[in-house]
């Protein structure tokens, strides 16, 4: 029983732990590899939840298609968020603390406008895999996956490869990471590092589309739901190592297993102590998070 | 003929100051009148954004219909009501500044409560402090430490709220036979752990052995290795107490994982908010859940409430209103709460004596869109009048289907039962 109890919240924890890294995979890019402390992330995937929920009950489109298909819209959307960012706060080298203050002010304005728009009841998706589970024993144990949870994993698990695979192999990626590093010697590369932040910042924004997308197929949402997962997604980032996308991947899933366990053995209430704890625990030992690279300006 | 004069003179003085005094008079005793005819204010905090909106919102629309109908009245003692209120965003934190504002800066007559328990507790301590009346919507055993005598509150649990809101759920067990063990889980938060607490008294009552007693994180995001780790108690019973998302995962987490207790559900919240009824749709069938009010035939007890509950409905199509499409579980009792208020007001005839509304409302049994409501002796209603119901036959995630008798048929209290518990995997 125990064998099988491990194993089931093994599976779930990593599945979980897709999930975690479907919504932190932007906030990856964008705090990790740009610097900007984009706060509002979690409620633009929230808005993203919401548009997934018009297209699929007003249109019955599959929730993971409208996701895929509002991502260019999300793409534009961060154009215009980091132009602006950029214009009044960057360019002024004041973006530290009222650039967080932008970001705080977007995340308000959002979620007003989805209240106004959609109201404030909780919404979810139909789909054909948002319900039932794929059982089976083996080896004596039975075991339960469920398909909304497995879904959500493959589509996380495909979103972050892909992003770690052009961040780390084409010029832009490698652009995109010398931003962080050292954005003089970008320059003195003939590279516009203000574009390539602009598009770095832009394919930030547009994993909310699938992220949100995810996200309603994971959970119910509603306008405010976005701020419960804040602070798990700045700690999935800063776990896994500033400027690292595989780090994020890895840490999302370490954290949704350490839940998952601690749920099923000790008591769900544990599970968050025991998440930040290992957040803590790694800090200490490595402050820039376990697959950062630190702070090489 | 200078004394003469001069008397004439004080006469005219005198007769120009009564005249004076009287044209003075005038616009004063108008301007008292005026005064008399200030609106009355009735502040509050509300959960118009975040997990509570839900609920906050269909609260909201239900007080509204009151104010309608009291001002189309003439209002409370010839004033009009209006309404003086903030958005919690359902964050307790927020909560004791609404207040503080409503009292100082804004300087309502009335304060009420927002909706819940976990919002409801941190204006008592406000409102103690002013030593006035104070009613509550929806409040689990709020003052059960504070014992002040001027809290009231329309929720139907009964003297001992926690114990009398799973009174009868325990009940409804009986009919399933053979319940020996149960498991019982509740969000990690006041209501739904005050909840638990009334459930573990009830089942240590009813001579059942608790198997797993636990709290989860409001912000869980998956519940099944939580319904894992209660399958392997393999409790008989499941109680759950948990707040809308809790809900719904934990709806979906027994669907897709399983589970052999007979009975599942007790205090899930949200499960009577229309958006998750849709969503969760056939997942909800076999849920043994409490209600306060659904469609089923023998729910007139409440006269009023249905055409309350039609007209409400009516407004939320014709005026587009982002809220609960049905507005079943709080629209005639956020409508009670201030029709018992108004009913005070008008009785005693003043806004500020507190002692003299408060001892109205010990002393007097109302009659409202809920039925008849009988206070305490700190608040609470004299009789537990919770429902249990049980979600059968749902085919789809239609919303229609909700509206009509058959869905969420009554279990409990017996006189008003229009179906038989069976056991959670029979209806899956």
């Amino acid at each position: 029983m125990i064998a099988e109890l491990f194993v089931n919240a093994l599976i779930s924890g990593l599945l979980l732990g897709g999930f975690y890294a479907a919504i932190s995979i932007g906030l990856s890019i964008s705090f990790g590899l740009l610097d900007t402390v984009n706060i509002a992330h979690p409620t633009f995937l929230v808005l993203g939840a919401f548009l997934a929920y018009i297209l699929n009950s007003e249109a019955g489109m599959d929730p993971l298609l409208a996701g895929v298909l509002m991502t260019p819209l999300f793409f534009l959307l961060g154009l215009f968020i980091y132009s602006v960012y950029y214009q009044f706060f960057e360019k002024t080298s004041a973006e530290a603390l009222r650039g967080l203050a932008f970001f705080f002010g977007i995340l308000f304005i959002t979620e007003v406008v989805m209240i106004m728009a959609f109201g404030v009841d909780h919404r979810m998706v139909s789909a054909p895999y948002a319900n039932g589970s794929l059982g089976g024993s083996i080896l004596g144990m039975e075991l339960s996956v469920p398909y909304r949870m497995l879904s959500v994993f493959v589509v996380a698990s495909i979103m972050t490869l892909g992003l770690h695979l052009f961040f780390s192999r084409t010029f832009f990626g490698r652009a995109s990471r010398a931003v962080h590093q050292d954005m003089l010697a970008l320059s003195l590369m003939g590279v516009d590092p203000i574009r390539v932040k602009r598009i770095a910042f832009a394919i930030a924004l547009a994993t909310c589309g699938v992220g949100g997308a995810l996200m309603i197929i994971m959970i119910p949402i509603e306008p405010a739901v976005g701020r419960l997962y804040i602070g798990n997604v700045f700690a999935i980032v800063v776990l896994g190592g500033l400027g690292s996308i595989s780090g994020t991947l890895i840490a999302a899933v370490l954290l949704g297993v350490a839940e998952s366990v601690v749920s099923t053995f000790l008591g769900p209430s544990w599970s968050p102590a025991v998440s930040f704890g290992i957040l803590l625990g790694v800090l200490a030992l490595k402050p820039s998070g376990m697959f950062g690279v630190g702070d090489t300006r | 003929m200078k004394s003469i004069l001069t008397n004439r003179v004080r006469v005219k003085l005198l007769g120009g100051v009564m005249a004076a005094a009287l044209l003075l008079s005038a616009p004063i005793s108008t301007n008292v009148q005026a005064a008399d005819k200030k609106p009355i204010k009735i502040g509050f905090s509300m959960a118009l954004t975040g997990a509570l909106a839900g609920g906050g919102k269909q609260a909201l629309e239900g007080m509204e219909l009151w104010r309608a109908d009291a001002n189309a009245k003439g209002g409370l003692l010839g004033r009009k009501v209006e309404f003086v209120y903030y958005d919690d965003q359902t964050n307790a934190k927020n909560v004791p500044g609404i207040y503080s504002k409503l009292l100082d800066v804004d300087k309502v007559d009335l304060v009420v409560s927002g909706y819940g328990t976990n919002l409801i507790g941190p204006a008592m301590p406000i409102v103690i402090d002013r030593d006035i009346l104070f009613m509550g919507l929806f409040g689990m055993d709020n003052n059960k430490k504070w014992k002040y005598d001027k809290y009231f509150q329309i929720l139907p649990a009964g003297p001992k709220p926690a114990e009398g809101f799973s009174h009868n759920w325990f009940e409804a067990l009986k009919e399933l036979g053979g319940i020996k063990t149960i498991a019982l889980l509740a969000a990690d938060a006041e209501f739904a752990r005050n909840l638990k607490e009334g459930a573990l008294a009830n089942a240590k009552k009813a001579g059942l052995e608790i198997v797993y007693n636990k709290n989860y994180p409001p912000k869980t995001p998956d519940f099944t290795p939580i319904v894992r780790a209660v399958n392997a108690k393999k409790p008989d019973a499941f109680y759950i107490a948990s707040y809308p998302n809790g809900s719904a995962g934990l709806v979906r987490a027994l669907a897709e994982v399983g589970t052999k207790a007979k009975a599942v559900g007790g205090g899930m919240v949200g499960l009577q908010f229309a958006g998750l009824m849709k969503g969760l749709g056939p997942n909800l069938n076999g849920i043994l859940n409490y209600d306060f009010y659904v469609p089923e035939p023998t729910m007139e007890l409440y006269p009023g409430a249905k055409d309350l509950i039609a007209r409400y409905q009516a407004k939320v199509k014709a005026e587009n209103l982002k809220t609960d499409e049905l507005g079943y579980y709080l629209v005639p009792w956020a409508y009670a709460y201030l029709d018992v208020l108004g009913q005070t007001v008008n009785a005693v005839g003043s806004v500020d004596d507190h002692e003299a509304l408060a001892a109205y409302m010990h002393k007097t049994e109302f009659t409202s869109v809920v039925g008849k409501v009988k206070f305490g002796e700190f608040g609470e209603w004299t009789e537990s009048r919770t429902i249990v119901v049980q979600y059968q036959n749902i085919k789809n995630n239609d919303i229609d289907q909700f509206s009509r008798a058959g869905t969420r048929k009554i279990m409990f209290p017996t006189d008003i039962k229009t179906g038989d518990v069976k056991p959670y995997n029979d209806l899956r």
